[in-house]
């Protein structure tokens, strides 16, 4: 029997390799088959989980409360010491220096990645914007978000802060950030599905020593960070129930 | 029981009043009007158990509301309660997320040194395995037009 691992779409095309050699890693280690299978975006993969396709997801917090509380999904680890955090951009040459300087009918760019968005409505509300008296454009990644910002096309940008970090300098300096969020709290996990539980605790110990030998810390590294650590229930509980008071 | 709020522990010229909280008796508080802005980017959160004691803090509830964690875990939730806030909000919050549903609602908080912050909060019930376990209220930075609004509506609602 093959079971089905997938990774949250917005994950970064640097790290696309990464999850395929964490993916044999993983088979090696379980001894199971287990197929990688990417979704060009949130909506396929959704498909896939509505239909229980899915046994193994690392997954945008955003889809959280649904693998857990309608699939069965529980929480195995957190990347060590990642969160996801968004930041509200405009040109450096706008005189705008505060979210509540922005007007209504400004155009707002965003990735379709489901907790940034939120994240980054969160910020710009205290602006009394919200999603009926702005434009919403979206595109596929933070640099074309970027290039929308310095060639006029949006007003904001929304980005993840770890994507605008990995903004090339020369860009990052033809921007400004009005506000970065300091939530700390909102992760991707990895999370096993019905199939697997029963394995849950064994793979979970695997995936926590993982950063023990060299092998597993290249593997680690080639998803760009360094250890997993893990994700108790009441954690994953209390990730959903606050997710669930920002959604507006 | 909440104890009295302490003179000393105030922060510039203050008044003095006795709230009456519901459940929890009553609290001398003193209260100043220097206000300390909402934290750009960052998020208050803290949990209860079903009678409003408060169970979990963040630290950014830690560094708004003034008080250290310890004197924070085991009080209930009206520690933070300012005398301009009407009684009728808290009763339509404790309606509503006793009906299981989430609220939100604009609210002045009061501080240990007698200082005020204003959020928009939200909070919902923790269900656990069916049942409610206790309440997460989450608060974000308000709009300060919605702040004005309430500046005005709340003290017709007394």
């Amino acid at each position: 029997m093959s079971y089905i691992f997938t990774v949250s779409p917005d994950f970064s095309p640097d790290h696309l390799s990464g999850w395929y050699i964490f993916n044999t890693w993983l088979q090696r280690q379980t001894g199971e088959a287990i197929h990688l299978e990417l979704y060009d975006n949130f909506h396929a993969q959704r498909d896939a989980i509505q239909a229980n396709q899915i046994d193994l997801i690392y997954a945008n917090p955003f889809d959280a409360a649904m693998l857990v509380r309608e699939k069965g999904f529980l929480p195995l680890v957190k990347a060590e010491g990642v969160s996801d955090e968004a930041i509200i951009a405009v040109r450096v040459d706008d005189i705008i220096d505060d979210v509540t300087q922005l007007s209504a009918g400004i155009k707002v760019a965003v990735t379709q990645d489901p907790d940034v968005h939120m994240i980054g409505m969160m910020m710009l509300e205290a602006g009394d914007l919200n999603a009926n008296n702005i434009e919403t454009h979206f595109y596929n990644n933070h640099v074309l978000i970027a290039k929308s910002l310095l060639q006029g096309d949006a007003d904001v940008g929304i980005f993840l802060a770890e994507a605008f970090d990995d903004l090339s300098n020369l860009t990052k300096k033809q921007l400004k950030i009005l506000v970065r969020s300091q939530i700390s709290v909102i992760h991707h996990s990895l999370m096993i599905g019905p199939k697997l539980i029963a394995r849950r605790t064994e793979i979970q110990q695997v995936l926590l020593t993982m950063n023990n030998d060299d092998k597993g810390k290249s593997v680690l590294n080639s998803l760009g960070f360094n250890a997993w650590a893990k994700v108790e229930d009441e954690e994953m509980e209390f990730m959903i129930d606050l997710m669930d008071t920002l959604i507006i | 029981m909440l104890s009295d709020m302490k003179p000393e522990d105030i922060v510039g010229n203050y008044k003095e009043t006795v709230l009456n909280l519901y459940g929890d008796g009553s609290r001398k508080i003193f209260y100043t009007d220097i206000e300390t802005p909402y934290p750009d980017g960052k998020l208050i959160a803290s949990t209860t158990d079903k009678l409003g004691i408060i169970t979990h803090v963040n630290q950014s509830f830690i560094e708004m509301s003034g008080y250290t964690e310890h004197e924070l875990i085991g009080m209930p939730h009206s520690i933070l309660r300012h005398p301009d806030m009407p009684s009728v909000a808290f009763k339509d919050l404790w309606d509503t997320v006793n009906r299981g549903e989430k609220w939100q609602g604009f609210v002045k908080n009061l501080r240990k040194d007698g200082g005020y912050y204003w959020v928009k909060a939200t909070v919902i019930p923790n269900i656990r395995n069916g049942q409610v376990v206790g309440y997460t209220s989450v608060r974000r930075k308000p709009s300060r037009t919605k702040v004005n609004e309430c500046i005005q509506l709340y003290p017709t609602l007394f």
